[in-house]
Order: structure tokens, then C-alpha cells, then sequence
């Protein structure tokens, strides 16, 4: 498996051309729109803190049988293509009452980057993870991103209520462990990615691509 | 001499400081004292010995006018400012000046279970005369120590009280005094096992019916922390020390209505003022015994007079303990009454007998359950007194007569006829047993119903006015779990309050369990006519508590009655959210304790119910706060002679009470969506720096943590009690 880096360019272009994610925001259900509370243009900021216990900006309160409901925004950008229009009328579920332009961040463009490149494995049901432990010394003595493995590998073991698992890598070739996502014994919920490999060979370029994002893209 | 000058100054220097820190710099001229002494002390080698004599005794006397001027006009929140400050002693200066020699336990100094709290065995010489006798005690303590972060202030983890109740229990064993020494602002608020509430409920119930002689000293009595070690026999107060049932900033911050950030530092002086914290406020209130007196502005490291005199009175006091559980010893108390040297006239040996170990716990007992009485309206008149007492001797004569001379009689005879019918069924089983099977063949086996059933209530589900709103609401974790929205009618009728989808549990207001708990028309409300107060005269208190009681036509916020659950008796209390959030005062903790005596001398079981409770009642101040160790000094009287206690919480459950008569349940439930837990997450973010998860109080995480035996579900509240009653109870439900 080769990483398709002319695939990676046309997402890097795309990005380029349009650096932001559109969320749209449609009603969860019936009912009238009684009350905007932001404006076109209007800065809005998704759930915040820790654990994310305090909630996003009220963007339009939507009432079904007296019961107003605030619906807030879930993530952080701009207000835009807001339909003031609905504004005490009656609207049905699922429409889309506004967006939010998400403008993406440097990390978020690695991250989709790394996605569309790497080989990742995804957990396939909801267990625990560990990696193999010849796995585990190799990524301590040479690191991430140096630690090397082969095709067909027992790269993980999943464990769950005494069941072991191994998890093969069901490519040819040779990779790098380039970043793993869970915390050993944690539990990690079905298709949640796991470990991404890089092959050896590709390993110098997409390592460039990523400075480059770094340099160009506003922190 | 110059060196000796360059110590002066330097002890000058640091009491200007004090000073300059306790009264503020714009106190007459501190500042200019202040300036002149760092000066000195700065250039000490440049400056010549007339200069720095002269400077030493000018500066030597304005001190002392200062201080004889600051104590003049000291102010409850400057004393508050004295037993933090760090050159206020600690119980490591107690240890080294007030004892002749001791042995920490539990670890020193950082190696340690609990930094803040320190356990030591120790000794005391009393001289009579040319004659020494040693005594030998427990000193367990709060320590804030002198700068070292470690000790947390002072505030003790959960596992520092239960390193606090192991060695007073080692105390017991080997039949020697316990001294304790409060200096907290407060426990450290955190829910990790054994979780700071339940903890402390731990150490009272334990102290309780602690068979040695105690005495406690306050420094700086911080609410539950300070209970935590504070239930004794006699408590002594240091003169500027503070006990309250919370900080000033943290009263001041609540009637502000903060969430987050500083109350602002008038607000938190009025606060002090109001709260009456005091040791004179205090021993007026009659939550102390004793002042020790202190010298002008407080005790500091090396005020050594003053370990002086509290060594003298700490034997008195602990003598005075023993010497009440002795009858004859006249001549003795006289002499302790006129004692003031260390040399000392008399001597008490502090072993106690067997019955003087039963005449102290009784002795204990009535001194908390006579304390704050006066803060309750209970209704007096010749006639009402004489028809309480009255029914009082009757219902205990009833059932003394019928619990003690008839059941146990009939227990006795029982057993008796038990063991012959089981001894003759064995010697007749060869020849009965193939007799019985062959009728069971022809007849057929009855079989009997293994666990009686609760009766279903006639006329369904009792609904509360808000169920007949024709609209929907939404459930809070709707997000999370997809909830649809729920029609009023059926979210409070037939749901019972619980989200169907997620099983949430609403707001449900008090009169729904009366209603749909317990057996139609079987509550009999008493104690109504007992009502809250405001003891201390609090600002605006005794308005709001005048609109709580139009409002919700309630006295208190505690409910006290009798009912039945499937046919079981059962006596009950209830705090309930809608007065005054349920916090406890001093009507509330005598209503409890009345409850449970009744449900001692009938032999029912006792159930609390806690609906909502915010802790202590703030604005009754320390008489609010000694409702814990009175309340679970009758929860320990109620166990120990048989009873079943059992707590159900229900919303939100905080602080105080959890940490006393609620948390030493030896049965306690929770219903889903209860939030359990000692400190708000104000508090705890203040304390630990960290905002807690906001899941933290959840039932669940309660469950984790052990606090609690169980999660129960609201739509099935009747069934669990009564199936709880008979396992619990099993064939002794009305008394062990």
C-alpha cells in the first residue's frame, strides 16, 4: 500500500481554496421559530470546558406544545445564511435554519491529511487495546515515527472480559508506527482509529507535507 | 550584645508585621514602625549601638501600645485574620511546649497518611507538690504548619479523619484521654473513598459512644472539618479563635450569589460580624464550654505563658471529665475550680471503671441533647408540658410493657416449642416422610408464597397539580440519549416523574411521596408546631424564614410523622427542598432527634427521606453546625439499641447533614439523578484548584465510591422501601 500523494494534493488544494467546514443547523424536530439569538455574521463558540460541560452559544429557540427549546451551537464559527425569514412561523424537522463556517485549524488540516494518507486501524468492536509487547519495546527504544514494523505483523492485542485478540497488518510491505490513538487497558469505543502506519518508503515526503501545512497554515 | 540587639529586632520586626497583617496598613502608624525597623534591620552593621538601642526601645514601646490598642478595637474578621496567620501557633508548638514528651503516629511531617492531620501518643507531668505524676494521652490534630504547602492549611482528606478514627479508637483500647486540637478552615472537599462526608459522619457516630474522656481545643473550627475531631466532652476555645459553620468569604460568597471569583471584602467583614464566630459568641451561644484566654492580639509561636496556661488547662478540663462520672469527690472539685499554677493540689487518676465509662457516654449524650435547645419555638405552657410528658411516660410504659415483659416472654416460649417440634420431627421423620409424600401425591403440595407482596394503592397514582399543564417538556439528556419530548400529564403521572427513554429523574415535589410511598391515609404528621429560628439575628433571616413558612405553610424544613408502608409501621423524616432548601437549623436537628427517640421507644423502624438538603443552615451559624454530632449522637443511641435506620436521598444532598446523621445510616439508598456529595463544585475548585467533572455528586459515582448501598429506581420507590424493610429487617423488623 502506497500513500496517494497526488490525492493528498488535490485535498490540500481544496482546503486551500475553502480552509473552513460548513455545520448547518436544522431543526431536531416541529415547531415554530420563535426567537433568533444571534445574527448573520455573529461569532459563535461550540461546547467549552474540560469536559465540555458548558454548553455552546443559543443560536434560536424552537417551541412545540409551550415547550421552548434552545437549540446551541455545537461547534465554534461564524453565523451565515441565518433564515430570518422563519421567524414566528412554523417549520418541520430537519430543516437547515443556518450554518456555521467553521474556519479549520492547523491540527484539524494534519489530522485529515493523516487520515486520507495513513493506514489506520480501527477498533472493530468496543474493547480494551494493548500493543503487542515486541511491538512496545520497539516504539520505546526507537520512538514513533521510527519504530518499524512488516506485512502481516501481529501489531495489537484486544482484550475483552478475559478474550484475547491479536490483530494482524493485513498489508505487504514494511510501515512506521506513525501515531497511536488509545491508552493502553482504556476502553475504546467500535470504530474508534487505533494506530496509523506510514510505509517506510513514503515516510520522508509525508513528513514534508505535514512541515509544509505547519508553515503555511495559521495556527 | 549586638547579636543579641539583631535578635531583638528581628522578633520586633516580625510583630510589626503581625500587626500591620492582622489590623492593615492604615492602623495608626504601624507602617512608619514597620519602615523604620526593616530599615535597621537591613543596614544593622551600618548603623551604630546607640542607634539601634534607641531604635529597639521606642519601637518595643509603640508596639506594645499598638497591640494593647489593636486588641481595643478587634474586629470578628481580624480574629479570623489571627488564627490564620503564620506566626499563629500550631499543634506542632503544642506538642513541643505543652507536653512533656510525645511520639507522632501515622507518620511525620510529608511521609504521611494525611500531613494535615497528626496523631501522637503523649505525655503529661503533673506536679503535686514534690510529687510527678505521668499522664498519658492521645493528641490527634489538625496541622497547618508553618509554610509547608503540603499540609493542605489544615484541611483534612477523608483518609486523614480515618487515620484520625483509628488512633481514637487505639485510645479506647488502651483506656486513655483523647485531646483533640482543631485548626482547619474546612475538610479538603473530595468525594475519592471514604469520601469526605461519609467520613466524618464515621468519626462522629464513633465518638459518639467513645469510651474515654475527650476535650477539644478550637483554634479555627472550620464547619465539618472541625467536627470531624470536635465531638467531646468538654471543648475549650482558644480567645481568638473562630468556629463557624463556614468561612466569611464562602457565607459571603453564597449571599452574593457567586459562582466564581472573590466576594467583594466589605460584604465578607459583615458576614463575620453576622455569623457570630467568636469564642465569646460562641460560649453565649453554648456550643463551647471554656475560653482560654490569649494574650493582647493572639498567641503566637513563642508565647510560651500561653502553653503554659493551657497546659494547666488542659489537665483541669480533662480531670473535670473524669471527676463528673465520680460521685463523691467534693473536696477534689472544689480544689480543680480554684486551681491556676501548674503546681497542682490534687491528683485524678484518669482510669475510668466500667460504670464511669457508661456514666461518661450518658453524660455526653444529655450535654448534646440539651444544647441549642433555646433556639427551637417549641410550645410551652403548663398544659402542654404536662400532656407531652405524659404521653411520653405512657407510650413508654406501653412499650416497655409490651416489648420487653410480653414479647419476650412469648420470644422465650417460642423458642422453646420451636426446638421441641424441630427435635420431634427429626425423631419422626422415617416414619413421616413416606406418609407425606404419599398425601402430597393424592392432595397435591401447597406452596407458600416465599416473600409477602406490597398491596397495590387503590385509585393509581396520586398526581401533583403540575401534571395537568397540557404541554411537553424536555428531558436534559435528550442530547445525549435522543430523548423525544414528554407530555406533562403522563411525565408526572404515570411516569412518575422519570424520563421513560433514559430514566432521568424530574423534580418531584415532596407531597408526590407522601402521596404514592406510603399507605393512603396512614401519615400522621408530629412535632409540627416546632419551629425554625433565627438565633443569631442574621440579616433578613427571619423575613425570608417568615415567607418560607406562608409560603409552604411548613414550621421547619424537617417533616416528622408516622406511617405505614404495606402494612409495616414505620416512623419517618423528611427534609424537604421547598423551606429553605431543605438546610438544617436547630428546629430541624431537634425534630430528628424526636423522631428517632419515638422510633427507639415504639420499635419501628426509622426511615429519612431527604428530599433536598443544602447542609447546615448558614444563617444559625455554629448552632446549626453541633446539630451534627447531636443528631448522630441519636442515630448511634437509636442503632445500638436495635433500631433499623434507613436514608433515601433524593435531588440533592449536601454537606453538613451528609456528614453526620444522614452518611452514618448503616442503610442508605439513593434514587437516579440524586446528586450526593459534601462541597458544591465552587468549593471544591477553590479548595483543590481543579473544577470537579460535573458528573462528580452522581448517584452512581456515589455508588463507585461506596457511600452509598444502592441505586433506586423513583417508579419503584414503594415496593423497594417495603421489600427493603423486610430484608433489612427480616423477622426482627421492629427491633433487633
Amino acid at each position: 500500500m502506497k500513500v496517494d500523494f497526488k490525492e493528498i494534493d488535490r485535498l490540500l488544494q481544496k482546503l486551500r481554496a475553502n480552509p473552513y467546514k460548513i455545520f448547518p443547523v436544522e431543526t431536531p424536530h416541529t415547531g415554530y421559530i420563535k426567537e433568533f439569538k444571534v445574527k448573520e455574521g455573529d461569532s459563535v463558540t461550540g461546547p467549552t470546558g474540560k469536559w465540555l460541560e458548558k454548553p455552546g452559544t443559543p443560536l434560536f429557540i424552537l417551541e412545540r406544545e409551550r415547550n421552548p427549546k434552545i437549540i446551541r451551537a455545537h461547534t465554534t464559527g461564524i453565523v451565515q445564511n441565518l433564515r430570518e425569514d422563519l421567524k414566528g412561523r412554523f417549520v418541520q424537522a430537519f430543516e437547515t435554519i443556518l450554518e456555521i463556517r467553521h474556519p479549520l485549524s492547523q491540527e484539524e488540516v494534519i489530522s485529515e491529511v493523516l487520515l486520507s494518507a495513513l493506514h489506520v486501524i480501527y477498533a472493530e468492536e468496543t474493547a480494551r487495546f494493548i500493543l503487542v509487547p515486541e511491538i512496545s519495546h520497539r516504539i520505546e527504544k526507537h520512538g514513533l515515527k521510527r519504530a518499524e514494523v512488516r506485512g502481516g505483523e501481529d501489531i495489537l492485542i484486544m482484550t475483552f472480559m478475559k478474550r484475547e485478540h491479536f490483530i494482524k497488518i493485513k498489508e505487504e510491505g514494511r510501515f512506521i508506527i506513525y501515531q497511536v490513538y488509545f491508552k493502553p487497558f482504556e476502553l475504546v469505543p467500535k470504530g474508534s482509529p487505533l494506530i496509523a502506519l506510514c510505509p517506510s518508503e513514503d515516510l520522508p515526503v509525508l513528513e514534508r507535507i505535514v512541515a509544509r501545512i505547519r508553515e503555511e497554515w495559521p495556527s | 550584645m549586638r547579636i543579641e540587639n539583631h535578635k531583638r529586632l528581628k522578633e520586633l520586626l516580625e510583630r510589626a508585621e503581625y500587626i500591620r497583617d492582622i489590623k492593615g496598613e492604615d492602623f495608626e502608624d504601624v507602617m512608619e514602625v514597620y519602615a523604620q525597623l526593616k530599615y535597621a534591620f537591613e543596614n544593622f552593621y551600618d548603623l551604630s549601638e546607640e542607634e539601634i538601642d534607641s531604635l529597639l526601645k521606642s519601637s518595643e514601646k509603640r508596639l506594645e501600645e499598638l497591640t494593647i490598642l489593636g486588641e481595643k478595637t478587634l474586629t470578628p474578621y481580624e480574629i479570623v485574620k489571627i488564627t490564620r496567620h503564620p506566626q499563629r501557633f500550631t499543634l506542632q508548638d503544642i506538642l513541643e511546649n505543652v507536653y512533656d514528651s510525645y511520639v507522632e503516629l501515622g507518620g511525620e511531617g510529608e511521609i504521611n497518611i494525611d500531613p494535615a492531620v497528626v496523631c501522637a501518643k503523649a505525655m503529661l507531668i503533673r506536679r503535686v507538690g514534690d510529687d510527678f505524676h505521668v499522664h498519658q494521652v492521645m493528641v490527634i490534630g489538625h496541622e497547618k504548619g508553618s509554610g509547608e504547602e503540603f499540609r493542605r492549611g489544615g484541611s483534612a482528606a477523608p483518609w486523614g479523619n480515618e487515620k484520625a478514627l483509628r488512633y481514637m479508637r487505639m485510645a479506647e483500647t488502651e483506656g486513655i484521654p483523647i485531646h483533640f486540637f482543631i485548626f482547619t478552615p474546612g475538610a479538603y472537599p473530595i468525594e475519592d473513598y471514604p469520601g469526605a462526608a461519609q467520613q466524618i459522619a464515621r468519626n462522629l457516630y464513633a465518638m459518639s459512644k467513645l469510651q474515654v474522656p475527650m476535650i477539644s481545643f478550637i483554634s479555627e473550627g472550620g464547619s465539618g472539618g472541625a467536627e470531624a475531631i470536635g465531638l467531646a466532652d468538654l471543648r475549650l476555645m482558644a480567645e481568638k479563635g473562630y468556629y463557624s459553620v463556614i468561612s466569611p468569604e464562602g457565607a459571603a460568597a453564597i449571599v452574593a450569589k457567586l459562582r466564581d471569583g472573590r466576594p467583594p471584602r466589605e460584604l465578607v467583614e459583615k458576614m463575620a460580624n453576622a455569623l457570630k464566630l467568636t469564642a465569646r459568641d460562641n460560649l453565649e451561644l453554648g456550643t463551647i464550654d471554656r475560653i482560654i484566654p490569649e494574650p493582647p492580639l493572639g498567641a503566637r509561636k513563642r508565647d510560651y505563658e500561653f502553653f503554659k496556661r493551657l497546659k494547666i488547662e488542659l489537665i483541669k478540663a480533662t480531670d473535670e471529665v473524669v471527676l463528673r462520672t465520680r460521685g463523691f469527690k467534693t473536696f477534689t472539685k472544689h480544689a480543680l475550680s480554684k486551681q491556676t499554677t501548674d503546681n497542682f493540689s490534687y491528683y485524678v487518676d484518669w482510669d475510668l471503671s466500667e460504670d464511669e465509662k457508661e456514666i461518661l457516654v450518658e453524660l455526653r449524650y444529655e450535654k448534646y441533647r440539651k444544647m441549642t435547645q433555646w433556639a427551637v419555638v417549641i410550645p410551652k405552657g403548663l398544659t402542654h408540658t404536662l400532656k407531652e410528658k405524659g404521653e411520653n411516660f405512657l407510650r413508654v410504659l406501653g412499650n416497655e410493657i409490651k416489648y420487653r415483659v410480653l414479647k419476650s416472654g412469648q420470644k422465650t416460649f417460642k423458642r422453646l416449642i420451636d426446638d421441641i417440634l424441630s427435635e420431634s420431627s427429626l425423631l419422626l421423620k422415617p416414619v413421616s416422610d413416606p406418609v407425606k409424600t404419599v398425601y402430597n401425591l393424592i392432595v397435591g403440595k401447597k406452596v407458600k408464597p416465599r416473600l409477602p407482596t406490597i398491596p397495590e394503592e387503590e385509585g393509581g397514582v396520586y398526581e401533583l397539580p403540575v401534571a395537568l399543564e397540557d404541554r411537553t417538556v424536555t428531558c436534559p439528556q435528550a442530547e445525549k440519549y435522543g430523548c423525544p419530548d414528554i407530555w406533562v400529564p403522563d411525565l408526572y403521572g404515570e411516569f412518575c416523574g422519570v424520563c421513560p427513554y433514559c430514566g432521568y429523574h424530574f423534580f418531584l415535589e415532596y407531597q408526590w411521596y407522601l402521596n404514592n410511598v406510603f399507605d393512603r391515609g396512614s401519615i400522621k404528621f408530629f412535632d409540627e408546631e416546632i419551629a425554625s429560628t433565627n438565633p443569631l439575628n442574621f440579616d433578613g433571616h427571619a423575613e425570608k424564614l417568615k415567607e418560607d413558612r406562608k409560603r409552604t405553610g411548613l414550621n421547619s424544613a424537617f417533616l416528622s410523622f408516622t406511617a405505614k408502608v404495606g402494612g409495616i409501621s414505620v416512623v419517618c423524616g423528611m427534609l424537604v427542598a421547598d423551606f429553605r432548601q431543605g438546610t438544617v437549623g436547630a428546629a430541624e436537628g431537634e425534630k430528628f432527634i424526636r423522631a428517632i427517640q419515638l422510633a427507639k421507644i415504639t420499635r419501628r423502624p426509622f426511615l429519612m427521606f431527604v428530599h433536598s438538603t443544602g447542609g447546615i443552615r448558614i444563617q444559625e451559624g455554629t448552632v446549626g453546625v453541633v446539630q451534627m454530632p447531636r443528631c448522630t449522637m441519636a442515630v448511634r443511641d437509636y442503632v445500638d439499641a436495635g433500631g433499623l435506620y434507613l436514608v433515601i436521598y433524593d435531588n440533592n444532598s449536601y454537606a453538613g447533614p451528609v456528614a453526620s446523621f444522614l452518611g452514618s445510616a448503616p442503610y442508605q439508598f439513593a434514587l437516579k439523578s440524586t446528586r450526593l456529595g459534601f462541597a458544591g463544585p465552587r468549593v471544591i475548585h477553590e479548595t483543590t484548584g481543579q473544577p470537579p467533572p460535573p458528573d462528580y455528586h452522581s448517584a452512581e459515582n456515589a455508588l463507585r465510591r461506596g457511600h452509598i448501598q444502592g441505586i433506586w429506581d423513583r417508579r419503584e420507590l414503594r415496593k423497594r422501601i417495603f421489600h427493603a424493610l423486610l430484608t433489612m429487617g427480616g423477622k426482627n423488623l421492629y427491633y433487633r
